[in-house]
C-alpha cells in the first residue's frame, strides 16, 4: 500500500557519502619510470611497463607511497606498517594489463578527518547560521592504486585511448557518509584540496581531472537511523557542480520519497548544462574483482624509513598556520585566514612582514586588497619580491605617504618593476608633513576659496573638505591629509 | 667434429685462435638446423641473415663472444616476433629486449633461432603449441617435454650450443631428462623476468638449457643477478659459478627423499636413478634418506596458484593493444571473447578458467587462500630437510618420453608427468636435471638434484661431479 505521507522536504536529511580520487605530484608513474605530467600528445608517455606489454613488470613509485602516507599523517589516520598491493581483476580498455594494481585489504592508512573550516563552506554558506563552524568528517581509508588510461569517444562511433594517464600514482580517499548537505560535501573537497596542496601531495585540481569525486547520496526521514537507499553521481568535474548536482539529487530523492515512491540504488549521471542527473546504470551484479596480492610486487615495510620521510615533511596545517599569523602579525581573523588558506600566499606575507612585525595588519591589507585584485582581474599573480611589500607597508605606516599615494606606488611596483623606496624618489611623492610647508599651502588655499572658508563659517563643517581638495591639488598630491586638516580647523576657527 | 657438436669452451677456443669465424658457425648451425629440424621441429622463427650481420661483429673476446644461443619464444627479443606459440601473438614483434636479453648481447652472444614451447609455458609435452609439436631427437614419435621441449631438443639435437627455457613447474628440467640435455632452473629470483611473457608470477623462472655442466655454469654467471626492473629479482651479488665447480662431492651430504621414489616409476628410471646415487656414494658423499611429507599436495596447490596467477597474467591479450583481433566484433564483450576465444588453445582456456574460478568471490579462501598456506608447508619439507644435507637427489621424471597423442585426452595424466619437479618452484629453490642413462629403447633419463635457495654452487659442483665419471653427455641422438 502506498501511502502519501504528510512529511515535506523540510522532514528528510541527505546521507552523503565522497570518493575522491587523487593524482599524486610524482615526477613519474606508480610502476614506471614515465613522466607523470599533464598534456603531452596522446600517448606519447607511455612505455612498455604502462602499456601492459607481455614480460613487463612494476615496480612500485617510493615517493608515491611516502605523498600518501603524508597525507595520511595530516588527516590524523593510522599507517599501515606495510604497504601491499592487490590486483583488481576486471576487463575494460582503459585498464592496459586488465586488472589494475591496487590495495584490497591493507590500506596504506586508515581512519582519519577532514575538519571542515568555516571560510571552506561557500561564500553564502559561511554567512548562514544553520553552517556549523567545526564540523568534523570521519574518513574510513585512504589507498594507493594506478590510475586508468582515458578513453574518447569519437562522432563516427569509434573510440580511442590515450594511455599517457595510464599508471599514474592515484590516492582514493574514502569518507564515512557523515556529510548532510550539498554546502558540506563542498566544504569538505575544499578543506581536503588545501590540505593536500599544503602538503604538496598534489595540486588537486579537478578541471584538470587531478582531483576526481563521486558521491554517494541517500535521503532518510530526519532522525531515522536506518539509512535510504543511495545512488552514485558521476561525471562532477568541479567542486562547485558536485554542490549543484547534491543538491538537484537530494531534492529528486526527496520528491520520489515523500510521494511514496522507492528509490532504486542507481548510478546517476550529473549533466552540469542541463543541471540534471540522469540514470547510467542500475546496480547490476556487484563486479567479482578476485582480488589477491599481486605477486611481482614484494610489500614494502613503510617503518624502515619512508614513515620517517614522510613525517619529516609535515608541513604547518592551515588551523595552526591561520592562529600563529594572527598572533604573531597582530592579524585579525579574517586576515589570517584567507592568508592560511592559501599556502604560497602565506609564505609570501610572511617574508614581507618577518622584518617588521608590527606592520602585518598594512601588509595583509596590502596583499589581500590591492595584490589580490589584480591577480583576479588578470588571472595570473603579479611578480614582486616580498621586500616590496615590507617597504611599502613602512612607508604608509610611517606616515611617509599616505593611502592614495601606497595605491599609486603598488601599481607601478607591480608592473614596472621598482621598488617602492625607489618610485617614491622616482615620482617625488614623499608625503609633506613639515608643518611650516603645510601652513604655507592652507593659506593659499584659504586666499583663492572665500566661498568655502564662509561656508565652514557659516557652519557647514563639510566645506573643509573642498580646502582640504585644494591643498592637495597644491601640493600635488603630498600633504599629509591628515596634518592639513587639523592645520585647516584650526586656521578657520581663529 | 661437427662445428655444431661442440661445447662452448671448445667453440670459444676456436674462435679465439681463428681457426673459425663466427660468420661459419652461424652458418655450420644453419646448416644443422636445415639438416634435421623438419624431423625434429625444434625451432619456430629463424633469421640467419640476422644472425650473420651479428656475428661478423662479434667480439670473441667477450664472455660469449660470437656464441649463437637459442632462446624460448617466450621471452622478448627487440625486433624478433614474440609468439609465445600461441595465435593470439602469432604476429607479435617485441619492442624491447628482456634483460637476459641484453645480458647476453653484452657478453657477445649472437641471439639465433626461437624455439617451440607450449603454448604460454602451459604443458609438459610440447603439444599445446600452436605451430605444432616438437619431436624428441632420440625418438621422433615421442616427446621432447614441455614446456621448453623446442629448447631441450634443439640443444639435444645439437641444432645450438645452448638454449633458453623457463621453468614454473619443471619446463626446463623434465624435457632435459627426456632429451638427455643439462637443464637448470636457478632460484626464484635469481635471474629477472623482466621480459619473460609471464605465466605464473610467483613461480616463473628463466634457465639454461645445455650439454654440459660447465656451460650450464657458465651462462648462469652471464644472466643471473638483481634487476632494478624486477622487483621480485633477489640482491644477493651472482657467484662466479664456474669456479667451485670441480671441487668434487666428497664429504658432501645428499638427501634421497623417500616420497620420490613411490609405486608409478617407470622401473628403468627408478634403476638409473639408483645407480647414479651409488655414484655419488663412490665418490665420497653421503647419502641419508629425508623425508617431504606434504609432496603429494604439490601437484594440487601449484594447479590452484599457477592457474591463479596466470587467469590474471593472460588478461592482457584482449586484442585491444596489440596481438590478434578478431574482424568486426559488435561491441567490446564481442572484441574480447571471441579474439581470446580464437587466439587461445584449449589447455590455456582450460587453465584461465581453473584460475578465475579459485580466485572467485566465495572460493578465494577454500582454493587459493589455502594452495598458499601449502605451499609454505612444501616450502618448511625443503628446508627442515636440508639441515640434514646439501642437496636432494631425485628422478627429474616418472617415466621417459612418451609417444606424442598419448596423454593429450587425459589433462590431468598430462600434469602428472610434473610430480618430482613442481615442488621445487614452490618452495622457490634452485634444481638441475643431468642425464643418468638411457632405457633399453634408448629413451633418455634425467637425474634431479635439487639444492635451497642460492644454492646453485653446490648443485653444479655435485651435477659436474657426476657428469665427469660417465659417459652420458657425449651420446648423441641418431640423426
Amino acid at each position: 500500500m502506498s501511502a502519501t505521507t504528510s512529511l515535506t522536504a523540510a522532514d528528510y536529511e541527505a546521507v552523503i557519502g565522497l570518493e575522491v580520487h587523487v593524482q599524486l605530484k610524482t615526477k613519474t608513474k606508480m610502476f614506471c619510470c614515465c613522466k607523470n605530467e599533464f598534456g603531452g600528445a596522446v600517448n606519447s608517455h607511455v612505455c612498455p611497463v604502462c602499456l601492459g606489454l607481455p614480460g613487463v613488470l612494476p615496480v612500485p613509485n617510493e615517493e608515491a607511497i611516502i605523498k600518501t602516507i603524508l597525507t595520511g599523517e595530516m588527516l590524523g589516520c593510522q599507517i599501515a606498517t606495510r604497504c601491499k598491493f592487490d590486483r583488481k581483476n576486471y576487463f575494460y580498455p582503459d585498464m592496459p594489463k586488465n586488472y589494475q594494481i591496487s590495495q584490497y585489504d591493507e590500506p596504506l592508512c586508515r581512519g582519519g578527518t577532514v575538519r571542515l573550516d568555516l571560510m571552506a563552506y561557500p561564500k553564502d554558506a559561511q554567512k548562514d547560521p544553520a553552517t556549523s563552524a567545526d564540523k568534523a568528517v570521519r574518513l574510513v581509508r585512504i589507498h594507493l592504486e594506478e590510475d586508468v588510461a582515458k578513453s574518447f569517444h569519437f562522432e563516427d562511433g569509434t573510440s580511442g585511448i590515450d594511455f599517457n594517464r595510464a599508471g599514474t600514482p592515484l590516492m582514493e580517499i574514502v569518507s564515512e557518509a557523515d556529510m548532510s548537505s550539498p554546502e558540506e560535501a563542498f566544504a569538505y573537497l575544499s578543506s581536503l584540496k588545501q590540505i593536500l596542496i599544503y602538503g604538496d601531495v598534489s595540486d588537486a585540481d579537478m578541471e584538470k581531472g587531478q582531483m576526481r569525486c563521486d558521491v554517494n547520496v541517500s535521503v532518510r526521514p530526519r532522525g531515522q537511523k536506518e539509512f535510504g537507499t543511495k545512488c552514485e553521481l558521476k561525471n562532477l568535474n568541479s567542486i562547485s557542480g558536485v554542490r549543484r548536482a547534491l543538491k538537484y539529487e537530494i531534492a529528486r530523492q526527496i520528491d520520489v520519497v515523500a510521494s511514496g515512491g522507492k528509490i532504486e540504488q542507481q548510478t546517476r549521471r550529473w549533466d552540469d548544462d542541463k543541471g540534471e542527473t540522469t540514470l547510467m546504470r542500475t546496480k547490476e551484479q556487484a563486479h567479482d574483482y578476485r582480488y589477491f596480492p599481486d605477486p611481482d610486487i614484494h610489500p614494502v615495510r613503510t617503518d624502515e624509513g619512508l614513515y620517517e620521510e614522510a613525517q619529516s615533511r609535515m608541513p604547518e596545517l592551515p588551523a595552526a598556520k591561520k592562529l600563529r599569523l594572527a598572533l604573531e602579525y597582530s592579524l585579525t581573523a579574517y586576515q589570517a585566514g584567507v592568508l592560511a588558506a592559501d599556502a604560497p600566499l602565506a609564505d609570501y606575507f610572511e617574508k614581507a612582514a618577518k622584518p617588521k612585525p608590527a606592520n602585518g595588519p598594512a601588509i595583509a591589507n596590502f596583499l589581500l586588497n590591492d595584490y589580490l585584485a589584480i591577480a583576479q582581474a588578470e588571472e595570473i599573480r603579479p611578480k614582486a619580491p616580498a621586500f616590496y611589500f615590507t617597504e611599502l607597508a613602512e612607508l604608509s605606516v610611517s606616515g611617509k605617504i599616505n593611502s592614495r599615494q601606497a595605491k599609486e606606488v603598488f601599481a607601478q611596483m607591480v608592473t614596472a618593476g621598482k621598488s617602492p623606496t625607489q618610485l617614491v624618489k622616482e615620482l617625488g611623492l614623499e608625503q609633506v608633513s613639515d608643518v611650516a610647508q603645510l601652513e604655507a599651502f592652507c593659506d593659499q588655499a584659504i586666499a583663492a576659496n572665500p566661498k568655502s572658508v564662509a561656508d565652514f563659517k557659516a557652519g557647514k563643517q563639510n566645506a573643509v573638505n573642498a580646502l582640504k581638495g585644494q591643498v592637495m591639488k597644491l601640493s600635488k598630491g603630498t600633504a599629509n591629509p591628515q596634518l592639513v586638516g587639523e592645520i585647516l580647523l584650526k586656521k578657520l576657527s581663529a | 667434429m661437427e662445428t655444431a657438436s661442440l661445447t662452448i669452451p671448445e667453440l670459444r677456443r676456436k674462435l679465439s685462435s681463428g681457426e673459425v669465424r663466427p660468420r661459419e658457425v652461424v652458418d655450420h648451425l644453419a646448416s644443422r638446423i636445415e639438416a634435421v629440424d623438419p624431423k625434429i621441429k625444434a625451432y619456430v622463427h629463424l633469421n640467419v641473415e640476422k644472425a650473420r650481420a651479428e656475428a661478423d661483429k662479434a667480439n670473441p673476446a667477450l664472455p660469449l663472444g660470437g656464441v649463437p644461443i637459442a632462446i624460448k619464444d617466450v621471452i622478448n627479443v627487440k625486433g624478433d616476433p614474440c609468439g609465445c606459440a600461441s595465435k593470439i601473438l602469432e604476429d607479435y614483434v617485441a619492442p624491447y629486449d628482456a634483460t637476459v636479453i641484453t645480458k647476453l648481447r653484452r657478453a657477445g652472444a649472437i641471439l639465433f633461432g626461437r624455439t617451440n614451447m607450449d603454448e604460454f609455458a602451459m604443458g609438459s609435452s610440447t603439444e599445446n603449441s600452436s605451430r605444432g609439436p616438437t619431436h624428441n631427437p632420440w625418438d621422433l614419435e615421442r616427446i621432447p617435454g614441455g614446456s621448453s621441449g623446442g629448447s631441450a631438443a634443439a640443444v639435444a639435437g645439437h641444432e645450438a650450443f645452448a638454449a633458453l627455457g623457463t621453468d614454473t613447474g619443471g619446463s626446463i628440467r623434465q624435457p632435459a631428462a627426456l632429451c638427455s640435455c643439462v637443464g637448470l632452473k636457478p632460484t626464484y629470483g635469481r635471474v629477472s623476468r623482466y621480459g619473460l611473457t609471464a605465466f605464473a608470477s610467483s613461480l616463473d623462472q628463466i634457465g639454461t638449457f645445455t650439454k654440459t655442466v660447465e656451460e650450464a655454469a657458465l651462462l648462469l654467471e652471464i644472466i643471473a643477478g638483481h634487476d632494478t626492473r624486477d622487483n621480485t629479482s633477489g640482491e644477493q651479488p651472482a657467484p662466479a659459478y664456474t669456479a667451485a665447480l670441480k671441487t668434487g662431492v666428497k664429504g658432501m651430504r645428499f638427501g634421497v627423499p623417500k616420497e620420490y621414489f613411490i609405486a608409478g616409476i617407470d622401473p628403468e628410471v627408478e634403476k638409473a636413478v639408483r645407480t647414479a646415487i651409488d655414484e655419488y656414494r663412490g665418490q665420497g658423499a653421503e647419502i641419508v634418506e629425508v623425508s617431504l611429507p606434504h609432496t603429494k599436495y604439490a601437484v594440487a596447490a601449484y594447479y590452484i596458484i599457477a592457474t591463479a596467477e596466470a587467469s590474471s597474467n593472460l588478461a592482457r591479450f584482449d586484442g585491444v593493444r596489440y596481438g590478434r583481433r578478431v574482424q568486426n566484433p559488435k561491441d567490446i564483450l564481442d572484441l574480447y571473447g571471441r579474439t581470446r576465444a580464437e587466439g587461445f588453445g584449449p589447455e590455456v582456456k582450460r587453465r584461465i578458467i581453473l584460475g578465475a574460478y579459485v580466485l572467485s568471490s566465495g572460493y578465494y579462501d577454500a582454493y587459493y587462500n589455502r594452495a598458499q598456506q601449502v605451499r609454505r608447508l612444501i616450502a618448511d619439507d625443503f628446508r627442515q630437510a636440508f639441515k640434514k644435507c646439501d642437496a636432494l637427489l631425485t628422478p627429474t621424471s616418472p617415466t621417459p618420453a612418451f609417444k606424442l597423442g598419448e596423454r593429450m585426452q587425459d589433462p590431468l595424466q598430462m600434469y602428472l608427468a610434473d610430480i618430482f619437479t613442481i615442488a621445487v618452484n614452490l618452495a622457490g629453490i634452485c634444481g638441475v636435471s643431468i642425464p643418468c642413462g638411457f632405457t633399453s629403447a634408448k629413451l633418455p633419463i634425467g637425474l634431479q638434484i635439487i639444492g635451497p635457495k642460492w644454492g646453485e654452487e653446490a648443485i653444479l659442483r655435485a651435477a659436474h661431479a657426476y657428469e665427469r665419471a660417465t659417459p652420458w653427455h657425449k651420446e648423441k641422438p641418431p640423426l
